[in-house]
């Protein structure tokens, strides 16, 4: 216990883990502040504006058909007639294609619209988790505090399972702490700003289960930061992992599919499955396929990605990082 | 007198792709408890791989290691905290203040966070340690190492380079510091190249080099079993130094010229330099065995002394003279 408090101090102490956490934050304070400014209430004002707004867009149409009309029989007999339909068959336009919800100004929806906003907390605290649990490991075996720790206490597994311990829980108290505080956010801008209608016991409980999806997430990315910058004692390691797994399997794979013409790209790059895993589900679709529906329209290929799938291999790839991290931890001379 | 620590055949070897590389060849050395012991070895001899092996940093191929009695590395984690080190350069975490480096380690060691005050005093740092690490100087971040290592109140403290850095007064404060820990009956291994620290504050010392132990005992008794192979010759005056050490060199002698003596290296009978001078009618008149100082005892037994206009490579070791000329 006397090692976990330990190391929970050295975690909070470090400036890079406050860094991180306090720019992750702003961001979110950011994307929240975005939403509330470019949001506003539909209330009986708004109503009356949009329903005003559209009523004159409707008129000025009619008018301006009723002109066009009248320009067009000015001219038939002459080399203008072409510029109009034949015999001036110029429809009017229906009321009902000036909808007043279409001058409504943007409104948030809370029941709608909050599911994506997890996902981007989800995908800013996991940048986080992955870059602090990088720096927190990495940098005490870059800097020989490892080594110090372990003339302290010299059982190795103890040692960096302990680390990934106070790791783990701080992210998952902070994690829970924001998503608190953001779902709390969210509500306030969308009864400020929107509407709560539809929020039911069960549209809450999903919410739930996706920010749980969401802690899944942020500590997985910890948790693979931690376990990469381990096998490589260097934060570096981790760092460089990830940007090769951006730049050669996001954008060079993205690529080389595109080109060969894949059938469902999606399926080898990460951030569908981050969405698939958040979401539910994620529907690639082909569109160079084509299946007739029973009305005759054309359908593409479909396969649908899992968040059973995206788990799988979540706990597939963390697995093999943090055991490799473990065995070397074990094995390896400390030099 | 019990031993505190003992080491018996200890093999590390390194493998890559360059090849094999004995790093220690069946090390053994035993440090008695309340010495001051004295770890000697030229660069790259196996002194460090020696420590961390011990510490359970470095598995070692073969061998047996007890530290206070118990075998390690296999119950390093119960003798743990009544051993402090420190191996090679301090390396801390430059972000954090000495204060916050002890703290941690003393809650993650379970120690009394009072220790630290204490430790901070006895290093002198007390007035830095609210200062980040980054900003000390190598003979600070030196001073903070053995802090590190005092921390627990170890029965034995290991410390490799403690003096590297540090000023002559910093030198002579942790010269009188191991002489008290000793006298307050804690063990200290201390590995060191200021060799003249080492003859001063030793009680015993143990010599390494390619990774096996070359001598051991008092350093009186290392002095005194490599005293004798060296005399410095007098003759009458006016007879020419230089015919006589020519004579000596024509049988195999090493002789070094000075002003109005010389010096036989490897005199191992002196009997000899008497009767060759005498049945050249040159008489001698002084015939004294030089006392040798550690730090030729040392270049001796490792073969790392220089010669001139060569350049000595790190692990290059040169055959050490076997027994003594005119023996």
């Amino acid at each position: 216990m006397s090692l976990y408090k330990a190391e929970t101090r050295r975690l909070v102490k470090r400036r890079f883990t406050k860094l991180f956490t306090v720019g992750a934050l702003l961001i979110l304070v950011a994307v929240a502040a975005g939403v509330f400014l470019t949001n506003h209430k539909a209330g009986p004002d708004q109503i009356a504006e949009a329903t005003a707004k559209a009523q004159a867009d409707y008129k000025q149409s009619v008018a301006g058909t009723e002109q066009m009309k009248k320009d067009c029989a000015a001219v038939q007999g002459t080399s203008r007639a072409n510029e109009f339909p034949p015999n001036c068959e110029i429809a009017a336009p229906s009321e009902s294609d000036f909808n007043p919800d279409w001058y409504m100004p943007p409104t948030f929806n809370l029941k709608e619209s909050f599911r994506d906003m997890v996902t981007t907390m989800a995908a800013v605290l996991a940048l986080a988790a992955f870059v602090v649990g990088a720096s927190y490991v990495g940098a005490e075996w870059n800097s020989g505090g490892m080594m110090n720790l372990l003339l302290w206490r010299p059982r190795r597994l103890q040692v960096l399972s302990t680390k990934l311990a106070a790791l783990l829980v701080g992210a998952t108290l902070l994690t829970v702490v924001v998503a608190a505080l953001w779902t709390a956010a969210f509500y306030g801008i969308a009864s400020a700003r929107g509407t709560t209608a539809g929020m039911t016991s069960g549209v809450w409980q999903s919410i739930g289960l996706m920010e749980l999806r969401a802690l899944a997430l942020v500590l997985t990315a910890g948790a693979l930061g931690f376990g990469l910058a381990s096998l490589g004692r260097h934060t570096a390691m981790a760092l460089g992992v990830a940007i090769g797994v951006i730049v050669v399997f996001q954008f060079g794979v993205g690529a080389v599919l595109e080109i060969a013409d894949a059938k469902f790209p999606e399926l080898y790059l990460a951030p569908f499955w981050v969405i698939a895993w958040m979401n539910k589900q994620y529907i690639a679709e082909n569109y160079n396929a084509c299946n007739y529906d029973v009305t005759g329209s054309c359908q593409p290929d479909t396969l649908t990605m899992t968040w059973q799938m995206a788990g799988t291999g979540l706990i597939a790839i963390l697995v093999l990082v943090v055991g490799a991290a473990m065995w070397t931890m074990r094995k390896r001379d400390i030099t | 007198m019990d031993a505190v620590l003992e080491i018996a055949g200890l093999q590390k070897t390194y493998r890559s792709r360059k090849g094999v590389r004995r790093a220690l060849d069946g090390f053994d050395m035993v440090v008695e408890a309340g010495q001051v012991h004295g770890f000697l070895g030229p660069n790259g001899s196996g002194k460090t791989t020696t420590l961390r092996t011990l510490l359970g940093l470095i598995r070692p191929n073969g061998g047996r290691m007890a530290i206070l009695g118990q075998e390690v590395p296999r119950h390093l984690p119960a003798v743990a905290g009544q051993v402090g080190a420190i191996v090679e350069s301090p390396q801390f975490f430059g972000n954090f203040t000495s204060y916050d480096t002890l703290s941690l380690l003393a809650d993650a060691g379970g120690v009394r966070r009072e220790r630290v005050d204490a430790v901070l005093e006895l290093v002198g740092l007390r007035d830095r340690a609210k200062e980040r690490v980054r900003t000390y100087s190598l003979g600070m971040k030196q001073r903070l190492a053995v802090a590190s290592a005092l921390l627990k109140e170890p029965k034995l403290l290991i410390l490799d380079e403690p003096a590297n850095g540090l000023d002559p007064g910093g030198i002579r404060e942790m010269r009188t510091l191991m002489r008290n820990l000793s006298e307050s009956g804690m063990t200290v291994l201390l590995s060191s190249h200021i060799l003249g620290e080492i003859q001063l504050i030793c009680d015993q010392v143990t010599i390494i080099a390619a990774g096996r132990r070359v001598a051991h005992g008092s350093v009186a008794e290392v002095l005194a079993s490599h005293a004798s192979s060296s005399v410095r010759v007098r003759l009458e005056p006016g007879i020419d130094l230089l015919t006589a050490a020519q004579l000596l060199r024509a049988k195999g002698a090493q002789v070094d010229l000075g002003t109005d003596f010389f010096t036989v290296g490897n005199a191992g009978n002196p009997a000899q330099i008497t009767r060759i001078l005498a049945e050249q009618q040159i008489y001698v008149s002084e015939l004294t065995p030089t006392t040798a100082d550690l730090e030729s005892v040392f270049l001796e037994l490792t073969g790392t002394a220089p010669v001139d206009g060569q350049n000595r490579q790190v692990d290059q070791v040169a055959a050490t003279a076997q027994g003594g000329w005119g023996q």
